[in-house]
């Protein structure tokens, strides 16, 4: 059996690996599949601090995937029309920096996951889950409708935002800074995992009276990891968006929150490495089923069915072995 | 991934020329709920690249699920990997406007079979894009005009809340010259239509234009000819195509609805395309089958004239649509959309099929309203 | 607005919120007694709407149509039951919620490889086709009154089986205290299968009442089964009087919110955008419904307290 630890180092290293190769091959399109399966890793490495630490199954997460992804669209949209972004009294000028961006994104959807969380957190159990749900219907059903930004036909944005010194529209550069970022935000979920904020927060999963008892507040500590939860996932979305310069209302669709969670528990709930195990899966799965047949969400359902069933820890216990390490 | 190498020839003799000269790729829906769409323009592609007997094109096809970043995925790959020349096949406006532009700006053509949005008609026009169906708005105005042919004074209308729906309203609200007894955005999606139905009942309207796609339209024309409002219906083709037709049943018999395409246009073309799509599939084609056939037959007609490397010259020839189409007579306008009559069909039984049979024609060489807005 | 048309209106909500409290009532028995999330009921309701479908065409039945979809919904219930989900009872939310998603995908795939990509055609029996006039000179679909009337006998029945029969007690007992009536001798395993088999009937004859006025199509169910969701969460989950009650809640909210809700906003803007804006807000309504309730009533009207 491998040790947690190294299987995530060198998983991290293969996909880093995987997109040098392909740049030497001149393979781009591997290097977009990677890249794809970064950002959905880094979006469910979001969810995985609430979920995964704070035990908080959120069925609503698109909500801030989305979120993420139209803060890139409407500013950037503004950015190419030269047309300034009127709020009320303010008037904000688009932009197409990437860090701006980002920074925007995450303080939209962090907003947003506020004051979804302050509602959802009075409920627990599937009542946490549907709630969740009904928050990202919301988004769903009000993007469709909100014409000024396309509604259900989406924005396009014609071309790929920029980051100072470095040419995004070339794949392997754009890989980059989505990999970093993910290697940052799993870092600081190890971090945040053995701080004191993770441990007691994993005691409110776990024994929300005994924290109670010792003068901490469950629920503000559960309101805390998914304000960050939803900001990272709305970062995410962001990254998302720039890929394919592309923003639509399927971005918030359920079925996206569904994926998210897929994503995690394929690879392992509460493990560090498991969004990311996960995504690679998944999109090797969506890319060669797909090529195989036009019913490959059958053979995807039976794959899905049979790890449920047989694997539980997900595929990274199946490897390592161990219960989640708490180390 | 489905690769129809049709160099078979080529390769039966040893494969002398093992590269095909031509790379097509289609992105289109062929699974999930859309489906039915998707496979039509496929097959009809297909039947035609079959008749031609062409073995210098290889065509790769790929499934979208309907999903728009899935299909910028498809084209970046096939952009990117297979270096293809041309594209086409996506049948929603939505994955239109997420692939088109991005593909125009790299070089490639683009044929579209299906959708047709504003804005790649107007200001978004490119000299690589041509849209081989036509602009969203034209049935809607061919609806709206063979409303004041059959003398309605006051129609009732409702779409879908989402862009295409809207462009519906306004596209039938262009050429249709009486009152409205209301107006109504239905959610999309919607299943039961009981609600809007009562609203039509107490409006005091005299007729009903509808433009809800697939399986909205199916629910809505079950429930309204159960609810015996009775007013006359008159919508866009896509609630009425062959694909569909047979889930209303008797609810659609008598339903005028307007198509630049029908089976029992009567040419030489149509009638072998007909006959040889039921042959080949066992199944009657439906407008969406007749696009994807045309859109082939205009590829190949391009193709025999020059290479897509030479870009002004494959335009050129693409311009000049040299091909025989299902339509009759067929041409371009300045923005690359068709110019072209679209009729008024009604919905019959045959034996037991329901199919639809023109009675007239709505517009004559109808061009789209955005023409002037594009200049390339 | 006149009163009669509002009094169709309400009639329709009525209507809506019967069928889907059919749809709700299995899957709140479900969660109740066995404790398990099932997304896939959504496809249980489909394969009744595409039997039902697949049997009258065959024998121009539509009595026989309904029999046909009981009997291949509540076979599918009790396959998956034995096969999948029976497994998943001693498992976390999450793991029961990624199956059932898996569920669904091969569901919805594999009617679509069955019967292919065409929507299938059901239609209303000749002698419930038409409307009727109510006294007041409301012309109404006679299918949909017969629809809220069936809906109610279901209702009525499923409360008798529930309160008054052996089986009812063992259900209710179930809902209890699992390991009791397994020492009392009661099969249990025999017993949750048969209760999904019947939640998994009624979802399948949902589908079929509501397949001949719809079109029946892959995905059909995924939509009802949120708004049946969103139904038992408002109802409180486990409580079949809840469903009941956040049924008819969530059909009349979602039939009279796109009515009235448009009408509202023209006081206020002009009609172009207080259409736009009203069909927006009625789309969301229902979601604002049920966090208004959970934000109230943190386990749903009737639910019990955590």
């Amino acid at each position: 059996m491998i040790r947690e630890r190294h299987l995530n180092i060198g998983l991290l290293a293969g996909l880093l690996a995987v997109a040098l190769w392909a740049m030497l091959a001149d393979q781009p399109f591997t290097i977009t599949l990677a890249t794809r399966a970064v950002i959905l890793a880094l979006a469910a490495a979001g969810l995985n601090i609430a979920l995964g630490i704070g035990g908080l199954v959120s069925l609503g997460h698109a909500a801030f995937f989305g979120l993420g992804g139209y803060v890139m669209g409407v500013l950037a949209y503004h950015a190419q029309t030269y047309t300034p972004l009127e709020l009320g009294p303010f008037s904000i000028a688009g932009t197409k920096s990437m860090p701006l961006i980002w920074l925007a994104a995450i303080c939209v959807s962090g907003l947003a996951a506020l004051v979804i969380g302050l509602l959802s957190l009075r409920t627990s159990g599937v009542y946490f889950i549907m709630i969740t749900l009904a928050f990202g219907q919301m988004f769903y059903y009000f993007a469709i409708s909100w014409s000024a930004y396309g509604g259900e036909d989406g924005l396009s944005i014609y071309v790929r935002n920029g980051f100072p010194g470095l040419n995004t529209l070339v794949p392997i550069q754009f890989f980059g800074i989505c990999y970093v970022i993910l290697c940052l935000v799993l870092y600081l979920h190890a971090r945040l995992a053995r701080s004191p904020f993770g441990l007691a927060l994993n005691a409110a999963r776990q024994a929300p009276v005994r924290v109670l008892t010792v003068g901490l507040d469950p629920t503000r500590l559960k309101l805390v990891a998914f304000v960050l939860s939803g900001a990272i996932t709305g970062l995410a979305g962001a990254l998302f968006a720039d890929l394919y310069r592309f923003v639509s209302p399927t971005m918030f669709s359920w079925q996206m929150s569904g994926e998210l969670i897929v994503l995690i528990i394929l690879g392992g709930v509460a493990r560090l490495c498991g969004p990311v195990v996960g995504a690679v899966v998944f999109v090797m799965l969506e890319h060669l089923l797909g090529g195989l047949t036009d019913f490959w969400h059958v053979w995807l359902g039976v794959i899905l069915l049979l790890i449920v069933l047989f694997a539980r820890g997900g595929l990274i216990g199946m490897v390592s072995g161990r219960a989640v390490a708490h180390d | 991934m489905k690769k129809l190498l049709l160099a078979t020839a080529a390769m039966a003799l040893g494969a002398t020329t093992a590269m095909a000269e031509v790379k097509v790729g289609m992105i289109t829906t062929l699974s999930g709920g859309g489906a039915g769409l998707g496979i039509d323009v496929r097959d009809g592609f297909l039947l035609a690249l079959k008749q031609s007997g062409r073995d210098d094109v290889e065509l790769i096809i790929e499934d979208d699920q309907r999903k728009p970043d899935v299909a910028v995925q498809l084209s970046d790959k096939m952009i990117q990997s297979e270096r293809v020349d041309v594209m086409t096949g996506i049948i929603w406006s939505n994955l239109a406007m997420a692939v088109v532009p991005s593909a125009t700006a790299q070089g490639v053509f683009y044929l579209s079979p299906n959708a047709g949005p504003s804005q790649l008609a107007g200001a978004g026009c490119s000299p690589l894009y041509f849209n081989v169906a036509w602009q969203n708005d034209n049935l809607h105005e061919a609806a709206g005009a063979y409303a004041n042919e059959a003398g309605y004074k006051s129609s009732f209308i409702l779409a879908p809340n989402y862009p295409a729906g809207k462009d519906a309203l306004t596209g039938y609200k262009r050429t249709f010259g009486g009152d409205l007894a209301g107006e109504l955005y239905t959610e999309l999606g919607q299943t039961d239509y009981a609600a809007e139905i009562a609203q039509i009942r107490a409006s005091g309207a005299d007729s009903v234009f509808f433009f809800l796609p697939g399986g909205m339209g199916i629910s809505f024309l079950k429930q309204y000819a159960d609810s015996g409002v009775g007013l006359p219906v008159v919508g866009p083709a896509f609630s009425f195509d062959q694909g569909i037709l047979q889930a209303v049943g008797e609810a659609a018999v008598g339903v005028v609805n307007t198509s630049q395409w029908s089976k029992d246009i009567d040419n030489p073309t149509n009638a072998a395309f007909v006959e040889s799509f039921e042959a080949e599939y066992g199944r009657l084609p439906s407008l969406y089958a007749s696009q994807g056939f045309d859109t082939a037959n205009l590829l190949f007609s391009a193709l025999d004239k020059a290479a897509p490397s030479d870009k002004a010259a494959f335009q050129a020839a693409l311009e000049a649509a040299d091909f025989d189409s299902t339509r009759g007579a067929f041409r371009f306008g300045p923005n690359h959309h068709p110019i072209q009559t679209i009729y008024a069909r009604e919905v019959i039984r045959e034996g037991d099929v329901y199919t639809n049979r023109i009675i007239g024609t709505a517009l004559e060489d109808h061009a789209d309203a955005y023409a002037s807005e594009c200049k390339m | 607005m006149s009163l009669i048309l509002i009094i169709e209106q309400v009639l329709n909500g009525l209507q809506s919120g019967v069928m889907l409290f059919l749809m709700a009532a299995g899957l709140t028995l479900i969660f109740g007694v066995m404790g398990l999330i099932n997304l896939a009921h959504g496809s249980l309701y489909m394969i009744g709407a595409f039997a039902a479908a697949a049997v009258a065409g065959f024998t121009g039945s539509f009595a026989l149509a309904l029999v046909g979809a009981l009997a291949a919904a509540a076979a599918a219930g009790a396959i998956i039951e034995i096969t999948v989900i029976r497994r998943l009872y001693a498992s976390d939310h999450l793991d029961q919620v990624l199956a059932t998603f898996a569920l669904i995908l091969i569901f919805s795939e594999g009617t679509r490889w069955v019967f292919g990509s065409f929507p299938l055609f059901l239609e209303i029996p000749p002698y419930l086709a038409g409307p009727v006039t109510l006294p007041g000179g409301i012309a109404y679909p006679k299918y949909r009154l017969a629809l809220i009337v069936a809906g109610l006998a279901v209702g009525a029945l499923l409360w008798f089986l529930i309160e008054r029969t052996r089986m009812g007690i063992r259900i209710r007992a179930g809902e209890n205290d699992r390991e009791m009536i397994a020492a009392l001798g009661v099969d249990i395993s025999r017993l949750y299968t048969l209760v999904f088999a019947l939640g998994a009937a009624l979802a399948g004859l949902a589908g079929a009442l509501v397949g001949a006025i719809q079109s029946v199509q892959v995905g059909m169910g995924e939509p009802v089964l949120i708004l049946a969701f969103v139904v038992i969460v408002i109802g409180g989950i486990g409580s079949l009087k809840g469903a009941f009650l956040g049924a008819l809640l969530v059909g009349l909210t979602d039939t009279l919110g796109g009515i009235f809700l448009p009408e509202l906003f023209k006081l206020f803007t002009d009609p172009a955008t207080a259409q736009s804006a009203g069909a927006s807000l009625a789309s969301m309504s229902i979601y604002i419904l049920m966090s208004l309730v959970l934000i109230w009533r943190p386990t749903g009207l009737f639910g019990a307290p955590a």
